[in-house]
């Protein structure tokens, strides 16, 4: 296959960006879309010109480093991640548009690297439940309904790539902070903190300058782990019962 | 390579008496430090994965200043997020047999005899108040429809000691790691002591003032700028040397460049022979490929391994009747079928596929069509649903129709630093957790046991034995002059080079040089092939690679150079000590060294025990520490 990138480019924060068109071939259908870009990196270095950045680390669906925008859409066609993103998914001589994330929340630091650390900061200011190390009872004292379990996992495998971020068109961290909130709140374990976690977490989304949700529903369409939708109906509603109470 | 033996060790400083009672009394042997007076010191932390996040969480919860580091840009993407399986734990919730004493057999049998006994007994002791911590944090764990947990059975054990979150066990063990350090984040962030994190900053070098770790040197991979930063203690978490072969399951940036900085700083590094090779990775599609995807051993549960009986069978596997399959691990090991340990069951494919038995050359059929037929569908779904979708996603292939085809691919190193007991190196004051150590596996790891001693690691050894060293004092004022330079100046040579070769093309031979020559089987004349061409190619990279760009912003190509600059140092080692250690054992086979079945021969009156190696400007000196076993009685693992 042979394939047009359209790749933004941007030496720094400070810097305006382009997009810069590149030609790669001989790409096999088997190659994942990261692959693409090592190649065309490699010709690049070899050219003398600077590589593409770009955030990159398992390479198998999970770490939640990789992410682009790829044609528009966060981590292309299949709603997998980048890395898991492979090219029988396109078509000889197509155009592709590749873009970091998108979104005033997640400045860009070079090319397609951004810095999602808003994330991180949403959850230190409540995303979990304090367990000094030692105080735990036996594991089998706590139980848990294997569907709140269930629930909890499906929350809890949210890999903080910010694919939701950039599909949303108001730039809102609504499904991460939902995931989480859905996540420990589920569990008996998390009960006690229940309050201070929804409202310490919704604060700190705010104020890393997330927008709001209007349920518009791009996040989940997206979202490489499939976190489900309601879990925003959920974040509501955990966000109105501790603010009211408190 | 020339090589000369040192002084054995003799004291790895574990207490003596019954093996049940040595952890109780080593934590009351070591001192305390008041909690009032912990705040007044200085601990850094390299890493953020399951051992260094438990660490400096659990350490900053004792009230300690902690510093800590990881390449990534969030630590929640530390690779132990990709650990799929489990984690084992002695709780004998089902009743089956298990025990701690049980645990500690099995570990220490499953890496053929080249652990040491003290060490695991802990590691097996600790596991189950890991499994309390973490459903306290909140780790959803599977469960069972009364609300209790649920567990699984992993190759190399007979019992179902094996907790899980369905393919995803890593990463929600991480995350409850990271919420832990991520709430002591905040505590440093509101200047109650806590967490000061530095994430997207790589280590460079190890500061070691008057014979101990006082700091360490990092550069911030967005700035380029290359700071000392010091402490009274330095824990290395950075996990293993897998990517020295290029093609593993590891994570792209995981990377030998901390230990290997602290070894030529003057901690011993172990065992660096004993490499895992994981039974079921999904094989390479072709030359593009860069990196190795890992399916879950938990597979092995139920799905059947074979390669067709005749060599060279084209057929497609579903046509391929019954009585032309070869069940090879079934035939071979029936007691324990397909779940056999690691090394086995790799060496195993290897050897069907080398009689030419392979599919598509390099790979073996693992067949679900049997316990689909037994469970249903569904069922199937529920325990390995995400690993199917990845499958089909990387091979356009779904594993419901037809069999996985897999093969083995390096994915965890059993050797690292050398530690004692108190996991400390032969630097007093760097200490070294997690896969970054040596201690715990011996030659071979089994499944699940890696999430265990991370933890066991991070949450509970290291921080009891770390204040032992903290209390008894001593620490001078350290002047931070001059520390960055060698690590400065290496970066400006890499720089300078400006050959025409790009720093992968090198990674990928020195893959390819390992994995034909020091991967699943070794021998003499592979290993000399080895010993020598590493060095040329050594050479090679420092005249003609080519590094564009600056060391002042983000510099990707920078940081992979600066690693793989390492790995051609490290290499020569691994080879060495392959080398060296003239028997077969667990990850390590030798083909001279080999029963008439095939199956791995150890030397225990000659190799019995661990390669501690220390760095010298006349090359390596090798320490040799004596294992004994007072317990467990050496004997052939058989799996029979």
């Amino acid at each position: 296959m042979r394939l047009t990138l359209r790749i933004w480019r941007q030496s720094n924060p400070e810097t305006q960006g382009r997009l810069i068109s590149y030609e790669v071939d001989d790409i096999s259908p088997d190659m994942s879309f990261l692959e693409v870009l090592d190649r065309l990196n490699d010709r690049l270095i070899l050219a003398g010109d600077e590589p593409v950045a770009f955030d990159h680390d398992c390479r198998e669906g999970i770490c939640g480093a990789c992410g682009v925008m790829i044609n528009g859409r966060p981590h292309g066609p299949g709603q997998t991640t980048t890395c898991q993103l492979h090219m029988r998914a396109f078509r000889d001589n197509d155009v592709i548009d590749v873009e970091p994330w998108r979104s005033a929340a997640f400045p860009v630091i070079k090319d397609l690297v951004v810095d999602r650390t808003a994330f991180d900061r949403i959850v230190s200011s409540g995303g979990y439940i304090t367990a000094p190390t030692g105080s735990a009872p036996d594991a089998n004292a706590i139980l848990v309904p294997k569907p709140d379990a269930e629930t909890a996992f499906a929350n809890a495998t949210c890999i903080g790539c910010g694919a939701c971020v950039a599909a949303c068109p108001n730039g809102s961290a609504m499904l991460f902070t939902a995931a989480k909130v859905t996540h420990l709140g589920v569990l008996p374990q998390g009960a006690p903190e229940r309050s201070t976690r929804v409202l310490g977490m919704v604060a700190a989304m705010d104020a890393e300058g997330f927008g709001g949700c209007t349920n518009s529903g791009e996040c989940a369409s997206v979202c490489p782990k499939g976190i489900p939708f309601g879990s925003i109906a959920n974040l509501n509603r955990e966000f109105l019962r501790a603010a009211r109470s408190s | 390579m020339n090589y000369t033996i040192g002084e054995p060790i003799a004291d790895t400083a574990a207490p003596v008496g019954p093996i049940e009672g040595r952890w109780d009394q080593r934590k009351f042997s070591a001192k305390l430090v008041n909690p009032a007076n912990r705040r007044k010191h200085r601990i850094i932390v390299v890493g953020t994965g399951l051992a260094g996040g438990s660490a400096g969480a659990t350490l900053a919860e004792q009230g300690y200043q902690v510093v800590q580091f990881c390449f990534q840009d969030s630590p929640r993407r530390a690779h132990s997020v990709a650990a799929q399986g489990g984690i084992n734990a002695a709780k004998n919730y089902r009743n089956d047999g298990d025990s701690v004493f049980r645990l500690f057999y099995d570990t220490v049998k499953g890496g053929d005899f080249r652990s040491r006994e003290s060490n695991v007994y802990r590691l097996a002791q600790i596991s189950t108040q890991i499994i309390d911590q973490c459903v306290a944090q909140g780790v959803p764990f599977a469960r069972e429809y009364g609300g209790l947990l649920d567990t699984r059975s992993f190759g190399g054990v007979q019992v179902e000691r094996t907790f899980y979150a369905r393919g995803q066990t890593g990463q929600q063990l991480l995350l409850g790691a990271y919420q832990a350090l991520s709430r002591q984040i905040d505590a440093g962030n509101s200047g109650a002591g806590g967490v000061e994190m530095h994430a997207r900053t790589e280590m460079l070098d190890l500061i070691v003032v008057d014979g101990r770790a006082r700091g360490i040197v990092a550069r911030d991979l967005v700035t380029g700028e290359i700071a000392s930063y010091l402490a009274d203690a330095v824990v290395l978490a950075t996990g293993g040397y897998g990517n020295v072969f290029y093609l593993s399951t590891n994570a792209k940036g995981s990377n030998a460049t901390a230990i290997w900085r602290a070894h030529k700083r003057g901690a011993y590094l172990a065992n660096p022979c004993y490499t895992q090779i994981h039974p079921t990775c999904i094989p390479r599609s072709g030359e593009h490929q860069s990196k190795l995807t890992l399916m879950s051993e938990s597979l092995r549960n139920d799905g059947r391994i074979w390669v067709p009986l005749t060599a060279g069978d084209a057929r497609k596997p579903n046509e391929i009747p019954e009585a032309e399959r070869d069940y090879y691990l079934e035939r071979l090991y029936p007691s324990f079928g397909n779940l056999v340990p690691r090394d086995i069951a790799s060496r195993a494919a290897k050897s069907v596929c080398d009689e030419g038995r392979g599919v598509h050359g390099e790979g073996v059929y693992l067949d679900f069509a049997d316990a689909i037929n037994r469970l249903g569908r569904s069922e199937i779904e529920s325990s390995y649903g995400n690993l199917f979708d990845m499958y089909e996603r990387i091979t356009a292939e779904d594993p419901y129709e037809v069999p996985m085809r897999i093969y083995p691919a390096i994915h965890y190193t059993m050797g690292g630093l050398w530690v004692d007991y108190d996991l400390q190196s032969t630097i007093p004051g760097l200490f070294v957790i997690g896969e970054a150590n040596f201690s715990d596996h011996g030659a071979n790891r089994l499944g699940a046991s890696a999430l265990m001693q991370g933890l066991a690691d991070g949450y509970f050894v290291l921080p009891a034995t770390i204040n032992d060293y903290i209390a008894r004092g001593g620490f001078s004022d350290v002047d931070p002059r001059g520390a960055a330079d060698p690590a400065t100046e290496r970066l400006e040579r890499l720089l300078a080079v400006n050959g025409d070769r790009t720093v992968d093309s090198f990674h990928r031979e020195l893959g390819t040089l390992l994995w034909d020559n020091c991967g699943m089987a070794r021998d003499e004349a592979g290993l000399r092939k080895a010993a020598e061409r590493i060095p040329e190619l050594r050479a090679e990279f420092w005249r003609s690679v080519l590094v564009p760009g600056t060391g002042s912003d983000l510099n990707q190509e920078l940081e992979k150079a600066n690693r793989v600059a390492d790995y051609l140092e490290f290499a020569e080692l691994l080879v060495l000590d392959a080398t060296v250690r003239e028997e077969s054992c667990g990850g390590h086979f030798r083909t001279e060294h080999q029963t008439p079945d095939g199956e791995a021969l150890r030397d225990d009156e000659h190799f019995s025990y661990v390669a501690a190696w220390e760095h010298a400007s006349s090359g390596p000196v090798l320490h040799k520490e004596q294992l004994t076993f007072d317990y467990l009685h050496p004997s052939t693992r058989s799996y029979t």
